[in-house]
């Protein structure tokens, strides 16, 4: 039996656009002995409706906490959008009466109760505190050249520290951690835990690439070969966007941008192609013929 | 929706004078009650919020400071119906570093939720929540994407329980957000 059992929730920006990250998490996974079961039925975590109405986000996101409640398992997500807000509304609803009320109210409709019983965890925090380094350095079986790395968070991972209690949102060390456990060498470099700018680009699109930007300049000044990301919606406007951000600001970068999972899985001896690598936009063959891949 | 600086500016803070007759007393107690707006009456427009904020940084209007002010101020229909309170990216740094402990992304979120019923609700929202009713995926996953998955060996996607979804959004009155036209920001 697996020692980690838990209920995978994709979100939808993976299976909407950025499959890699869902590609290279399974077999990380597999190896790791982590066993992802499916969500038995799926809605939106809620996030991207809290500024329409926080009612319906704290409702979707309650449903489904009450069907990982009715598996008795665990979320485990990618994203971290879906990770800090199930997260949030967990804690909140299981604190906080009124609103658990509330919620039950309009659950109930549906024949579900938000009980509170189980956890919701990011991939992250699975790999560091769930599974262990040790585990993870004992499946590294070939550890990487040391090339020279930027690790990029993603906020919801982080922050707010008080609804989310992992790691030091002002000085991040775990996801540092978890990558030179690969043999990279993951690089200090100037703001290091300033947001990716994603969530506004649908109103605003000049700020996120700015924002974007000057995150590239700051990795470009350290030296850095790649950007290692561990959301979604980061990822995409770090790999996605960089080619508009290159024209927009008549730069170069060539940063290939890679999910946790493809450095994690290169070192545990998985081929490029069954890490999808084939699905990133910026090219990472230099890369991986430094790396030895 | 694209940032123009001369209508936000004109429309958040460059208005020098402000009439009482503007401003809403009873508005910072209708935040508060608002779940992250607890704290409203707390900010004493130190700037931290500003000084940290990423966004603030590239944009010439959004100032989240300004923006506590105004709602302690009760300046209701300004806050409402500008657009620079949805340039939030929520990331939550003001939160983190706040000395009062006031959830200023919790109450900009307020401030949007205020904002929608009043009608401001920029398009990109508006699919977002037209896309999880009629699918459960904030956006529209492709048939291509449900036939690559096959190829690479990825188990289908769940599926949504539309019903439940819409008795959801029906109970929460969230529906009743999009039945009339509202105004576009």
């Amino acid at each position: 039996m697996a020692e980690q059992k838990y209920l995978l929730f994709l979100g939808c920006v993976i299976p909407y656009r950025i499959s890699s990250y869902e590609i290279s998490a399974r077999k990380v996974a597999e190896k790791l002995g982590i066993e992802l079961v499916e969500m038995p039925e799926f809605n939106c975590c809620g996030l991207p409706l809290d500024p329409i109405s926080h009612d319906m986000m704290l409702t979707l996101a309650a449903r489904n906490l009450c069907l990982a409640e009715q598996k008795n398992l665990n979320i485990m997500t990618l994203c971290t959008g879906c990770a800090g807000t199930m997260r949030k509304v967990n804690m909140t609803l299981q604190e906080d009466k009124k609103l658990r009320e509330m919620v039950n109210g309009y659950l109930k409709e549906t024949g579900l109760e938000f009980k509170g019983t189980i956890k919701v965890r990011h991939i992250v925090q699975v790999l560091a505190e769930d599974v262990g380094l040790e585990k993870i350095k004992a499946a590294v079986q070939k550890p990487l050249n040391p090339i020279r790395v930027a690790e990029h968070n993603g906020c919801h991972v982080l922050r707010p520290a008080k609804y989310i209690g992992f790691d030091d949102p002002e000085n991040p060390t775990i996801l540092k951690n978890l990558i030179e456990l690969t043999g990279a060498k993951c690089l200090d470099y100037m703001d290091e835990t300033e947001c990716c700018g994603a969530p506004i680009i649908g109103v605003n699109d000049t700020i996120p690439l700015q924002l974007a930007k000057e995150k590239l300049d700051h990795i470009k000044a350290v030296g850095a070969q790649a950007l290692i990301t561990v959301c979604p919606f980061c990822h995409m406007m770090y790999d996605l966007h960089q080619s508009r951000i290159e024209r927009a600001f008549n730069e170069t970068f060539g940063i290939p941008v890679l999910h946790y999972t493809q450095l994690l899985g290169l070192a545990m001896g998985f081929s490029p192609d069954e890490l999808g690598f084939k699905e990133l936009r910026v090219d990472a063959t230099k890369l991986l013929s430094q790396l030895g891949s | 929706m694209s940032e123009t600086k001369e209508t936000q500016e004109k429309e958040l803070g460059e208005k020098a004078v402000i009439k009482v007759g503007e401003m809403d007393p009873r508005f910072k107690y209708e935040i508060s009650k608002i779940p992250g707006g607890e704290k409203i009456m707390l900010c004493f427009q130190c700037g931290t919020c500003t000084a940290d904020c990423p966004v603030a940084r590239f944009s010439d209007s959004y100032r989240p400071r300004k923006i506590m002010r105004m709602t302690q101020l009760g300046l209701k229909n300004r806050v409402l119906s500008s657009d620079v309170i949805w340039l939030c990216a929520a990331c939550f740094t003001c939160v983190d570093h706040c000395p009062q402990d006031v959830e200023i992304a919790g109450i900009i979120r307020a401030l949007r939720n205020l904002a929608v019923h009043e009608g401001f609700i920029p398009a990109v929202y508006r699919e977002l929540a037209s896309s999880v009713l009629k699918t459960g995926y904030a956006y529209r996953i492709p048939e291509l994407r449900h036939r690559k998955r096959e190829e690479e060996k990825l188990p289908p996607l769940p599926k949504a329980n539309l019903e439940s979804i819409a008795k959801l959004s029906d109970v929460t009155g969230f529906s009743k957000l999009f039945e009339e036209k509202k105004k576009e920001t």
